[in-house]
């Protein structure tokens, strides 16, 4: 026991002190929150791009449907003609659209064409394809002699609100913070499991090509080294997670204040309307804050804290565990290449399985997955936002529990024969030899 | 002689492959044991199975009169062949490390490590990092952390390997001084001159089975020829003649020897019922003895031969 602390210590130390290691774990939260200010800053510059369409209405029927957005300006050169238009456009317009005269409007819709220099942006083609289409269908209205208040009546705005059965009132914003809680954790488990699984194995490579491993192992048993080396990572992973999370925190809280500020100085804007709108911003503003904070505490957050730890450590242990006895087995990372595919093969089916449990998290497939001990750390943990029934939860923790097990079995078998073969590159059929030994 | 390791009919099978068959050794206390063999004849394997790094399949082993249980490893100390250090990591710590899994407190640790490095003057290598070293100097860490724990039995794997002769002469001088302090000692070669000038016991491992043991004067003893070198001195016309002379009683070889002077060099086998004293009465009635050895067999002669013998 006193041994297996002093391997724990030294694996903890060796990793710690590394220089990637503190490069990592500091750079990496500033890198993230400088990506996410990046994005933040390209939105805000695309959204403050100001396009000019110009327009050549033969038809004469649909010149009015063009009024200047915030990001759209809209010139009419119908008096010019489609060929100057065309000429003057491609060095002063974004593009040009041409509606042709003709006899129907059915052939109207038809006919319509947009020029442009590169491939018209796609928001601004819906929008005006949008604008046309009301237009045209009011005309068509016309047509058919029916009044249009009448239609106009008729119009009806279905908003459903989704209520649990319980009676908590769930939203939109509810379930995109399921989804980004969910999808964060689980990738968060698949990140940690494949950068400290492979440090485990570089590890156990390193001890057997710097010949160390005899002396050692003449000393503590292979299983406890291994094991060792497995709890030493993982606590510097744990550490690395703690850093991280505490300084994305304080960056976040940076960031937020600086906003903050930003919101403020916005409020001055405001003023310039009128008291009753600013009255109404705000009160649908302060609904939809307040609604996303009540389903943040709706979250059920301790059993998300819980079950990350519990997956965590489970997932962590079987495929570190994996990935000791593979650096056991071969005498250099370039020989790990075979072995990797399979151990990669469930983490990734996960994390793309992930993808459609966050739309369906009750589906047969969620399900399925978040039982399989090899994907369930990772797909459990997506679906754990959106409510899991206990007996279901349980069910995936045994079995994980039950495989890790067998696996750390299997693996330190590898492992103990694995660490004493120099020379030959192991197959298959030699690795389930070992296991007999 | 009181033993300090038994083994008694050690058998381990890899697959189909056996490592071992029914070996049984036993190293006196305060000696040099030699274990010997081919490569590839099983030497490492029995070395990891006293080490309880892997399990015999059959067959038991006793130190110092107890069954060999876990707690023993800090009994012994093990240099093995595949040897090495954390390369990134510094000196000092590293041997601390080694010593605490030897069972070693930290500070007792500390104390004997200052101690020996002051002994191979190296105290100021404490800070540096493994990879700084050179080859030889990192063997001389390895030493220290494999003797530091003061095991009652010491396991050297080809220790000389990696060593220059100055240096292997330090180590050669350090394990005797083990020895005479009263730590027993197997030590693991090819190299046969450091077996005569080490080894007080060994015993010769072919192809998983032992062939040979027992005391070292013991073996020579037994593969014994009875051959003497002698020389005769003669000049060029008397060579021959006393060449045919002496051919005529015994069976006689012209010994590959160079000699200082203008002698006649021979290798001569007595037969059974001859002593020495009838060669040496005989030849002086001939010429001038200038030399005269028994040949004994050295330990690579006696390695050819019993492996041959074997196959």
């Amino acid at each position: 026991m006193n041994k297996l602390k002093l391997i724990i210590k030294r694996e903890f130390l060796a990793k710690v002190k590394n220089k990637s290691f503190i490069v990592m774990t500091i750079l990496s939260p500033l890198l993230m929150v400088g990506l996410f200010m990046l994005i933040i800053f390209l939105n805000q510059k695309n959204s403050e791009e100001i396009r000019t369409v110009a327009f050549v209405d033969d038809s004469q029927l649909l010149t009015t449907v063009f009024k200047d957005t915030d990001n759209t300006k809209y010139v009419d050169l119908t008096a010019i003609g489609l060929e100057e238009a065309r000429k003057q456009t491609e060095s002063s317009y974004y593009g040009i659209l041409y509606i042709p005269k003709s006899d129907t409007l059915e052939n109207l819709s038809k006919g319509i064409l947009f020029y442009s220099e590169d491939s018209p942006s796609l928001n601004l083609i819906s929008a005006i394809e949008n604008k046309l289409e009301k237009k045209i269908r009011d005309l068509k209205i016309e047509q058919l002699n029916i009044d249009i208040n009448q239609v106009k009546s008729a119009e009806t705005d279905v908003e459903i609100t989704s209520e649990n059965f319980s009676g908590e009132k769930s939203s939109k914003i509810g379930s995109i913070l399921k989804m980004i809680t969910g999808g964060g954790f689980g990738y968060l488990i698949f990140m940690f499991i494949i950068i400290y699984g492979t440090s485990v194995m570089r590890s156990v490579i390193e001890e057997k090509t710097s010949r160390i491993i005899e002396v050692i192992i003449s000393s503590v048993k292979p299983f406890q080294l291994m094991l060792g080396k497995i709890l030493g990572n993982a606590l510097a992973g744990v550490l690395q997670f703690i850093i991280w999370m505490v300084s994305a925190g304080f960056l976040m809280f940076v960031i937020a204040s600086v906003f903050g500020l930003e919101s403020a100085s916005s409020s001055s804007a405001m003023g310039q309307m009128n008291p009753e709108m600013v009255q109404q911003v705000q009160e649908t503003a302060m609904s939809e804050l307040q609604l996303a904070f009540l389903e943040v505490k709706n979250l059920p957050i301790l059993t998300i804290f819980f079950s990350f730890i519990v997956y965590f450590i489970g997932g962590y242990l079987i495929y570190s565990s994996i990935y000791a006895a593979i650096g056991a087995a071969v005498d250099s990372e370039t020989d790990t290449q075979q072995f990797m595919m399979p151990v990669m093969l469930p983490l990734i089916i996960a994390i793309y399985v992930g993808f459609s449990v966050i739309e369906n998290p009750h589906g047969p497939i969620a399900l399925g997955f978040s039982l399989f001990p090899l994907t369930s750390p990772i797909v459990m943990l997506m679906r754990i936002p959106f409510g899991v029934p206990w007996w279901q939860i349980l069910t995936s923790m045994i079995l994980l529990i039950g495989t890790f097990i067998l696996i750390v079995w299997f693996a330190a078998k590898i492992y103990r024969v694995g660490i004493l073969m120099y020379g030959k590159k192991p197959t298959y059929k030699d690795l389930y030899k070992w296991l007999r030994y | 002689m009181e033993n300090v390791l038994t083994v008694e009919n050690v058998s381990k099978n890899y697959g189909n492959f056996t490592a071992l068959n029914n070996v049984s050794i036993s190293v006196p206390k305060g000696s040099v044991f030699g274990l010997l063999g081919p490569n590839g004849a099983g030497k490492t394997s029995l070395i990891r199975i006293i080490n309880q790094i892997t399990l015999p399949d059959s067959g038991t082993i006793y130190l110092g009169g107890e069954k060999l249980q876990p707690q023993h490893v800090h009994q012994i100390g093990y240099l093995p062949e595949e040897r090495g250090l954390y390369k990134s990591m510094k000196v000092g710590e590293q041997a601390l490390y080694l010593a605490q899994l030897k069972g070693l407190s930290k500070s007792e640790a500390k104390k004997k490590l200052r101690l020996w490095f002051e002994k191979f003057d190296i105290s100021n290598w404490w800070d540096k990092k493994i990879q700084e070293l050179s080859k030889g100097m990192a063997q001389k860490v390895q030493f220290i952390v494999t003797v530091l724990h003061s095991p009652k039995l010491l396991i050297f794997d080809e220790p000389f390997s990696g060593f220059d002769p100055i240096n292997a002469n330090l180590i050669k001088d350090e394990i005797l001084k083990l020895r005479d302090e009263g730590a027993s000692i197997i030590f693991s070669t090819h190299r046969m001159e450091s077996v005569e000038e080490l080894c007080d016991n060994i015993a010769l491992i072919n192809k998983s089975n032992k062939i040979l043991d027992g005391k070292l004067i013991d073996i020579k003893k037994q593969y014994r020829t009875n051959q003497f070198e002698v020389g005769l001195l003669s000049n060029k016309n008397t060579k021959e003649v006393l060449l045919n002379q002496v051919k005529e009683h015994f069976n006689v070889e012209t010994a590959a020897t160079k000699s200082f002077y203008n002698d006649l060099r021979l290798i001569v086998s007595l037969k059974n019922s001859e002593t020495s004293t009838d060669l040496i009465n005989f030849l002086n009635d001939k010429a001038q003895i200038n030399h005269f050895t028994e040949i004994i067999p050295s330990t690579n002669d006696i390695f050819i031969k019993a492996v041959g013998d074997n196959e």
